[in-house]
This record gives structure tokens, sequence and C-alpha cells, in this order.
């Protein structure tokens, strides 16, 4: 009896675990099955590198270009502002903060990373958006530094709470064995703590700007959505994320537009996987 | 000539009395020997000579320490270190490579000159008795060496940085008896040039190479003698149950 009970816990369990990859494959394969469609009217090098979006032209005009440099400009312009902040946060709060400030901005980040992300996009839209337009002098605030800026907050509690952790767990030994040799506190962090800490910090990053890359809602608020090529920071862009969840809704089903929706939806997928997959080599290097 | 000088030392880590009244007078050019089991707070006394033990939340201290005359509170925290070395219980190379381990130091205390740090690194790696055995391999990780070695380059780094006193916390409690012979043969050849301060769990290695020896027992300093005369003729019949191996 109770081997019948063992027997059938463990082929629950053994379900349970299937049943997660299971969906993800099924995913996948439907991604795969409605993006692939797409490529019988445009070879995959003209969806990738064609510079026009009009999908809803007669003939549709299905290049993705702009669309792959507007996510790739804002997720820049966020990791550039986001890493710096966000790992000296770590430093700082692995290293230096007495223990109340510690524990206030360890709450604190965690609050930041609650905040769902329409909110901070109407936050952005409504503060943020006018500051850059009077700021920089623009006809609009509605442009990549923006949607980077904003973005930027929702990467920093991943980098800062994961570097923290890479910090942390980095032997006290070593710390020690830097002071006993007459290192200062910022000798002993600069030289053996980052060091020491740098795949873990990595993996923050990457994790981070994996965040980034797809999200959606805040840029879709803040950026502009101008399907063009940006050539500067401060112009409108639109991105991967933004352009299949406003366009979704109108394709027709069955129609080219609407597979090149989905194929958008795999080179998301292939980017967000290689960010993870990296991250992850940078994680278990860690050992 | 005395290196150290503590009197009347008593430390606490929050609730708990590390160190009761120590009173201890370190020569320069011994080797001092301290002993005792477990938590009886000879580690602790030893992180007190290079303000180690400042690293941790909640740590007190009264009495007086005074290193080279000078009240030890006011030297500078980073150059009583660079003075005062240590070696810890592990090995711990930082991970660079076997060359960069010893320079590491050197560069940090301000050194720019890379023929200078050859120079000081090798220097140091023979002192440790690491030289002949790494010259041919000085780009390659540190890690790949054995325990032993490990210890010695540890020991190299310390010297890089041209310290006067060097504290060993029970330096070979993780090697196999040829390694520790070693490691034993260089701090008695280092005696020459520097103070040498080994804690120890192992009481033939006291006696073998301590000049003195020190005997600490719950935080308190039990008895402080020639080596010779500890292992021979104790004062203290707690001394003389140790060294037997009554307990330990």
């Amino acid at each position: 009896m109770r081997k019948l009970k063992e027997f059938f816990v463990e082929r629950l369990i053994l379900i349970c675990g299937l049943a997660s990859i299971f969906f993800v494959v099924l995913i996948f394969l439907f991604l795969l099955k409605e993006g692939l469609a797409v490529f019988k009217n445009v070879s995959p090098f003209n969806f990738i590198f064609g510079k026009s979006w009009y999908p809803i032209s007669e003939p549709p005009q299905l290049g993705i270009l702009p669309l792959i440099f507007g996510s790739l400009l804002v997720t820049l312009g966020a990791a550039i502002i986001s890493i710096p902040i966000g790992v000296a946060c770590a430093v700082y709060i692995a290293e230096i903060a007495p223990l109340k400030i510690k524990e206030i901005l360890k709450a604190g980040i965690e609050l930041l990373a609650a905040i769902p992300s329409v909110v901070l996009g109407f936050i952005g839209m409504v503060t943020l958006v006018p500051w850059v337009k009077t700021t920089f002098h623009l006809p609009t605030g509605l442009t990549a530094l923006s949607g980077s800026i904003i973005l930027a907050f929702m990467a920093m509690p991943t980098i800062v709470s994961i570097a923290e952790d890479a910090l942390y767990s980095v032997p006290k030994s070593y710390k020690e064995g830097a002071f006993a040799l007459g290192a200062t506190h910022w000798q002993t962090i600069y030289r053996v703590l980052l060091p020491a800490a740098s795949s873990g910090i990595v993996a923050a990053v990457m994790l981070g700007i994996g965040r980034v890359i797809g999200e959606t809602m805040a840029v879709m608020m803040i950026t502009g959505n101008a399907a063009v090529i940006p050539h500067s920071i401060l112009v409108p862009v639109r991105t991967l994320t933004a352009t299949i969840a406003a366009e979704m809704g109108e394709a027709v089903v069955g129609s080219e537009h609407y597979f090149a929706l989905f194929a958008i939806g795999i080179v998301l997928f292939i980017m967000s996987f290689i960010i993870n997959v990296t991250a992850d080599l940078f994680l278990h290097k860690r050992r | 000539m005395v290196k150290f000088n503590v009197k009347n030392l008593n430390i606490w880590f929050g609730q708990i009395h590390a160190l009761k009244g120590v009173n201890i007078e370190i020569e320069a050019n011994e080797i001092l020997s301290v002993i005792g089991p477990s938590n009886s707070g000879k580690t602790s006394f030893l992180r007190m000579l290079n303000r180690l033990n400042e690293l941790h939340a909640n740590f007190k201290m009264s009495g007086w320490m005074e290193f080279d005359g000078q009240d030890i509170r006011r030297i500078d925290i980073e150059g009583l270190r660079k003075r005062v070395g240590m070696v810890f219980a592990l090995p711990l190379p930082l991970p660079l490579s076997i060359f960069e381990n010893v320079a590491y130091g050197v560069r940090m205390h301000g050194e720019r000159n890379r023929g200078r740090i050859a120079e000081i690194a090798e220097g140091a790696l023979k002192q440790a008795y690491l030289w002949d055995e790494v010259k041919d391999r000085l780009g390659v990780s540190a890690f790949k060496l054995s325990g032993g070695q490990q210890q010695r380059l540890c020991i190299a780094r310390t010297l890089a940085v041209s310290p006067e006193v060097i504290l060993f916390d029970e330096p070979c409690s993780g090697l196999d008896p040829i390694s520790t012979a070693k490691v034993e043969e260089a701090m008695l050849k280092l005696k020459k040039d520097y103070t040498i301060v080994l804690v120890t769990n192992n009481v033939k290695q006291a006696a073998r190479v301590g000049d003195r020896t020190a005997f600490f027992l719950s935080g308190e300093l039990v008895e402080l003698d020639r080596t010779e005369k500890i292992f021979t003729a104790p004062a203290d019949k707690r001394t003389d149950g140790y060294i037997r191996g009554e307990f330990g």
C-alpha cells in the first residue's frame, strides 16, 4: 500500500515537472509555426534588415530593423544609466552602509521592484517626458532617452539585489586577507571584492538587461513609437515589444502582418534567450 | 627590544568576554608560540596585534597596547597592518596568478616600477622557500598549487610588503607533515629578520619552533615562559595538563 502511494506521488511530481517543459515547448512551437509563415512572402534577410515597417500598406513592407534599433538603443541607454548606479548601490549596501541604512535601502529597492511597469510608465509620462522636452528643447519629450531612464529604474532592483548577493558571498577570508596586507577599505573593494564577485555582477547586469529588453508597457507609453531608425537618443523610437503589443489587436488573423508580429516574437525570444543563457553561464562560473 | 607591549587587555565581542586582563611583552626577533584549546582566545589575541578584530561589528576593548613604543590605536591602521603581516589558517590565495598574488600587496602600497616589483616578488618567494618550485610557472593560477605551496605563497605575499612582525594563525592546520616541516623551516629562518607570533593547535609545533610559549585558557593568559621551561617544568597545573594532552 505504501509502495503504491509512493509510486503515485512520484509520478505526480514527474508530471508536474514535465508540464512546465511541455508548455514551454508548446509555446515555442506555436511561435515558430506562426512566425515562420511570414518568410513565405519576405526573405529572412529583408525581414531583419529591411528599413521600413509599413505592415498595412499594400503590399505590406515588413522590415524590422528600425524596431531592433529602437529596442537596442533604449536598452543600451538603460544599461548605461543603471549599471554604474546599480553596482555602486550594491557595493554600498554590501560593504559600507551601517546596518540600519542597509535595511532601509534593501526595503526601498524591493519596493522599487514592486512598482507595476504601467505605473512607472505613466509617472514617466507626466513628469519625465515634459522635463526631457524642455531640457533639450525638443518638439516632443517622447524619446528613447525617456524610455531609457524609466527602464533603468526597472533594471536597477534586479542589478542591485543580485550584485549585492554576489558581493556578499565573496568569502570573508578574501577581505580579511586584503586588510591584513594593509589594504584600505576602498582598495579591498576595488581590487579584491569586485574582481572576486565579477561573474555574479555580470550575471546581475545581464538579468537586469534581460528584464529591460522584454519590457513593454512603460516603453510603449513614453518612447513615442515612431518606427524610424533612430539617429540620436533624443528622438522617438519604437521597440520590438511595443510593436507587438500595439498592433496585435488590429492585425487580421492569418494575414502577413499577423505572422510578422509572431516573427518579431521569435526575434525577441532569441535575444532574451541569449541574454539569459549568458547570465546563467556567468552565474555558474561562480560555483 | 620590546616589539609589542600589552597591558591589562580586555576585549569583548558583544556579550562574550574573549580576553581577560592579558599582559604580554613580545620581544623583537623571537618566535612566540601561543597555545591553548579552541575558544581560549589565542586567535583573538593574535588578531589584536594587527587590529583585525575591529572588523567585527560588536567589538569592544579596554587596556593598553603598544607597538614599538607607540599606542597601537594611534598608528594609522593600514600602516600598522603593513608592518604587522598575517598568515591565516587556511591558505587563501587571491584568485590571481602566482606572481600577481605576491605582487598584489606591493602594488597596493604604491610601488609602480615593474622591475622593482618583480625583484621584490622573487625575493619574497625565495624567503618563503617557494621560488624553486614555482619559478617556471609564475603566470599560473595560484589555485593550481598544492595546499602547502599555497600556504608558502601566502607567506611570500606577506613578506613582499616587508613587514616587521609576522602573525601566523595556525598556519599548518590544513597541511601534511612534509609541508608543515617546510613551513616551520621557513619560520625558523625568518626569525633573523622578523618577529614572529605563532598561534598553533599543535603543541609539538610550539615546542619545535617557539623561543617562548604562552598558554591561553578561557581568555586568560595562564603562563608565559621559555619554551623549554613550559614543556619540562610548567609552573601551572593547567599548562601541564594541556601539554600532556589531558584536555584540548
